[in-house]
């Protein structure tokens, strides 16, 4: 390997290093805020590694990994997901019993693996992230052991996750077995003549789609999301929520653009249908919910189905929207998890509805930052959700998606009702029933927690605001990728 | 700039009064109101400067115009513009904001800073709609209405308040987003034709395209409009919004929102889909027909003195419906006359039916009668304000109203005649805000104190307004002339067939 492969690899190295290190720190050294320090520190060490790679960029490093502006995009987004979640998940782990330590140096295995999928452009660096990433989680959702629910989350998501991953391993054996490559260069060019796709191949995709379906979370292989959103710990549900779908999405984008999948039609109606069941069975469920954490779990199964609508856009503002919808949506879902998980307090999770009620005047500042959360998730103008969904409309127009557009618009409205109900609940009238032991018993917001939210209210309405910088930096890594 | 200044400052305002609240209650109001002046004299210098204005203006279209880059990826600009139309709206909104604060002044006693700051927000939220000639603008100015007003409504309102504000939000927000993916298909057939991205009013006016697609955008313009205006079948929000807001958001529900939806009518929906908006006209007419008796017959049903007010928005809206679409000089200059006095006289009864709730607690006109000898001035104030809405002589509804059915008599006979008779409707849903309220038996013995120094001046500069909008028109009507006649219209004519 050339010395500038190495450059170019900075980021992921970076990541497994800091991972080794939190490691062999434990393991001399216990504590938790040393430990939480020097995974953030290594995380933001591998951030500003980025511009150095970018240097070299775009770079075919060995067959595996294609470091692009395109995948060091990703990286960045999952890196500063991941250090969010680390911050949080300190000011969490404190309030809980047991060891704390191992928790950073898995995180960080997460991180990797989902930088390696942003990056694959090779069937075994795709299974390799992909169960970096999830062995990973496996451990990490159940990681507070002293309750039952974590447990059980842990357990379901390490079944479901197998058995998808057991899909996937076919799909990419029939694939192998039809175009004899497991690069998703060289399959292109294969198929660059054909009209259409090979049967056996497209079977080989759809029992990927699957794959990668669980792990999106979309309709109908969502059925472990609210449970898992539920009993896994807050900060880590913010990281299920975000970079593990985030790291899947960039990956499907590319390898679909790649080959061109969509030049099958049926490929493409099954994804729409995908995405118009997943709009609706996210939000009508949502509406059902009394539990916040299993609220946002349906409101993000919707959010990954007007994703989809974008990604069925096809052509180069399709790219552009997903990347731009999936950054506000990191920016949303990582502030309102971060709320609750400033919210908990030992032994018990701010979950239930009425956790919530009168928030607005006992907790102002909490109240204020999960409000607009929630309007940028409805998508209301100067947030960073609003500039999300004018992209994924925009893409539909161009490409005459009229009926999915009409559908993501009906679907935005119900979901009005669900993030409204809990606005409604957080402006409730506290005035006569404040009680003064609540307030007292009420967390301590730390520093760190605080600069997180602040950070990410911050970056909410500055996309909102003023998005032509990172509209300008999707456009050039969207070039990277389609080439146009 | 002055017009960013117009904006900007309120939205500084905001903040600021919510900051300062910890200095005192007092603080967020005087800086709310302090603000709103500015604004006034702001917007009055428009006013007196509009004669000079048009000509030294190079487009001659607009009396000042800004343009700021935003979003160059699909050609977004911060575009501001001011017509004699805008002009008008935006001297009602300033107007209205100053009365707004003054009515909260006691009855807003909780979180007074949060109040003032969604209060100033709602209002440059509306000014940015008058002002904003960009559609990606326009819409993001169109939904900062929303939040603050839905704060207003759920925070400070009365029982139902929950109800009322998510209903508001649903029904606004789904009309909005149906605008929003008709703006992007005018926008992408606009680019497909010229090559450009663009959501500039200007190029994008005079856009060709087939027929129905035209037909399809146009209604989802409408939509939006419709909602807020509201149309008959899509009003269903607006009693319960109305009622159970506080009197400043009531006022500024009734007298500002509702016009944002006639104004979004006259300025994008017809001129952008002259010839849909021409073949749609017949409906929307007999929609605005329908809405006026509905609204009349509605209103007179109510025994809560808010929701009667509030239906009769229903019935008064129906004539700038009716007017806007049968497009001639006479109906639409009658359509912005009448948006300028319904504001006022509407946003007056609302101050007045607050003051009422505030002194006997309650709204219900069953419990009340023979008041006038308790609080006269009250009883005085409102006379002069029920014969307004009920469109006397002499009063801008009146104008408003004549003008309109003149028009429209022109478009449409039937639909006119029968519209007509929502005259006779309003004189007795308004008299018998009089009776019920002011005269009759005293069941119950109410000791009140009367209207304050505060309250006589505030009703007195309204009463001003309307009576120089009465007596006086040829200022308004010229200011809003000239802007209509620049508007295009239906088919390839420009808007107005006939000058007088």
């Amino acid at each position: 390997m050339a010395p500038e492969d190495f450059i170019a690899l900075l980021p992921l190295l970076v990541t497994a290093l800091s991972s080794l290190g939190v490691l062999l720190l434990a393991a001399f050294h216990r504590d938790h805020r040393c430990v939480a320090v020097v995974t953030s520190l290594g995380l933001a060490a591998a951030f500003f590694t980025l511009p150095v790679a970018a240097g070299v960029a775009p770079r075919q490093v060995t067959p595996l990994l294609r470091l692009d502006a395109y995948a060091l995009f990703y990286a960045g987004l999952i890196l500063a997901a991941s250090l969010a979640v680390t911050i949080l998940s300190y000011g969490y782990l404190e309030k809980q019993e047991g060891q704390r330590e191992e928790f950073y140096a898995l995180l960080l295995f997460a991180t990797l693996g989902a930088m390696t999928l942003a990056a694959a452009s090779h069937f075994a660096a795709f299974f390799l992230g992909l169960e970096l990433l999830s062995v990973s989680l496996y451990v990490l959702i159940a990681y507070v052991r002293t309750d039952v629910r974590p447990l059980e989350a842990g357990i379901k998501y390490l079944i479901l996750s197998g058995t998808s991953s057991a899909f996937l391993l076919f799909g990419m054996a029939l694939i192998y077995f039809q175009s004899g490559t497991m690069e998703f260069a060289r399959t292109a060019t294969l198929l660059a003549g054909t009209a259409a796709l090979p049967s056996i191949f497209l079977v080989g995709l759809v029992l990927i789609l699957t794959g990668v379906g669980f792990k999106l979370a979309v309709v109908p292989f969502h059925m472990w999301a609210p449970d898992v959103y539920q009993g896994a710990p807050a900060p880590v549900t913010a990281f299920v929520a975000t970079v593990s779908k985030g790291a899947m999405v960039a990956l499907l984008l590319r390898y679909f653009v790649e080959i061109a999948a969509f030049r099958s039609e049926m490929l493409w109606w099954a994804m729409a249908g995908i995405a118009v069941l997943s709009m609706f069975a996210g939000n009508l469920l949502a509406l059902l919910q009394d539990n916040i954490k299993r609220l946002l779990a349906y409101s993000s199964i919707a959010h990954l189905g007007y994703l989809l609508v974008a990604f069925l856009a096809a052509g180069p503002l399709a790219v552009e929207a997903v990347t731009f919808y999936l950054t506000a949506y990191f920016v949303t879902t990582l502030g309102a998890f971060g709320v609750v998980s400033v919210l908990s307090k030992p032994g018990s999770e701010a979950e239930a509805l009425d956790d919530y009620r009168s928030l607005f005047w006992n907790r102002p500042w909490l109240a204020g930052v999960f409000t607009i959360m929630l309007l940028s998730l409805a998508g209301i103008p100067l947030t960073a959700g609003f500039i999300g969904k004018f992209y994924v409309i925009a893409a539909g127009v161009e490409s005459s998606l009229w009926v999915l557009i009409v559908l993501l618009v009906g679907n935005s409205v119900i979901g009005l009702f669900y993030y409204l109900r809990v606005i409604v609940v957080m402006a409730a009238d506290g005035r006569r029933d404040v009680r003064p032991a609540d307030t007292a018993q009420a967390p301590h917001v730390s520093y760190a927690d605080g600069l997180v939210l602040a950070a990410l209210s911050g970056c909410l309405f500055w996309l909102g605001l003023y998005p032509a910088p990172l509209i300008r930096l999707v456009q050039t890594i969207q070039k990277g990728v389609t080439g146009s | 700039m002055i017009l960013v200044w117009l904006i900007v400052l309120l939205l500084a305002a905001g903040p600021a009064a919510w900051m300062l609240e910890r200095r005192g209650s007092q603080w967020p109001r005087w800086i709310a109101l302090g603000a709103l002046a500015i604004d006034l004299v702001l917007a009055l210098t428009l006013w007196t400067e509009r004669e000079t204005a048009v000509s030294l203006s190079n487009q001659g279209v607009w009396l000042a115009d800004l343009r700021i880059p935003w979003i160059p990826r699909f050609g977004i600009t911060f575009h501001l513009a001011l017509d004699g139309l805008s002009l008008l709206l935006v001297l009602l909104t300033v107007f209205l904001g100053v009365t707004a604060v003054v009515a909260s002044w006691t009855e807003i006693r909780e979180r007074v800073g949060f109040f003032h700051f969604n209060l100033l927000w709602v209002l440059a939220g509306v000014l940015g709609v008058f002002l904003a000639m960009d559609l990606f603008a326009f819409f993001v100015f169109w939904e900062v209405m929303l939040v603050p007003m839905y704060f207003l409504i759920s925070v400070w309102g009365h029982e139902h308040r929950m109800y009322a504000a998510v209903k508001f939000f649903i029904f606004t927000q789904a009309g909005s987003l149906l605008m929003l993916i008709a703006i992007l298909g005018l926008t992408f057939i606009h680019a497909q034709q010229t090559g450009v991205v663009t959501f500039d009013y200007q190029q994008l006016l005079g856009t060709t395209m087939d027929q129905t697609v035209a037909l399809w955008l146009m209604l989802g313009f409408f939509a939006a409009f419709a909602v807020k205006l509201p149309a008959v079948p899509l009003h269903a929000w607006l009693p319960d919004a109305h009622t159970e807001a506080p009197t400043g958001g009531s006022v500024i529900l009734a007298g500002l929102l509702l016009k944002t939806g006639a104004y979004g009518l006259i300025r994008f929906a017809v001129p952008l889909f002259p010839d849909a908006a021409q073949a749609f006209a017949p409906v929307a007419m007999v929609l605005g027909m329908v809405g006026i008796l509905y609204g009349a017959v509605l209103a007179f049903a109510q025994t809560d003195l808010k929701r009667l007010v509030a239906y009769s928005s229903i019935s008064h809206l129906g004539f700038v419906l009716l007017g806007v679409f049968s497009w001639n000089a006479v109906a639409l200059e009658g359509a912005v006359m009448q948006m300028l006095a319904h504001g006022i006289t509407t946003g007056a009864l609302f101050i007045l039916a607050g003051a009422l709730q505030e002194r006997l607690g309650t709204r219900d006109m069953r419990r009340m009668g023979g008041l006038w000898t308790t609080v006269p001035r009250f009883g005085a104030i409102t006379l002069v304000f029920s014969i307004a809405s009920l469109g006397l002589p002499g009063s801008g509804n009146f104008l408003g109203e004549f003008l309109v059915l003149l028009g429209s008599y022109r478009a449409n006979v039937l639909v006119t005649v029968l519209a007509a008779l929502g005259l006779v409707a309003a004189v007795i849903y308004s008299l018998a805000i009089m009776q019920r309220i002011f005269h009759g038996p005293a069941d119950e013995s109410w000791t009140a104190p009367d209207l304050s120094t505060r309250y006589l001046f505030t009703l007195g500069a309204m009463i001003a307004v309307q009576v120089w909008l009465g007596l006086y028109p040829q200022p308004v009507l010229d200011t809003a002339g000239q802007a209509l006649q620049n508007l295009r219209g239906f088919g390839e004519t420009t808007a107005l067939i006939s000058r007088r």
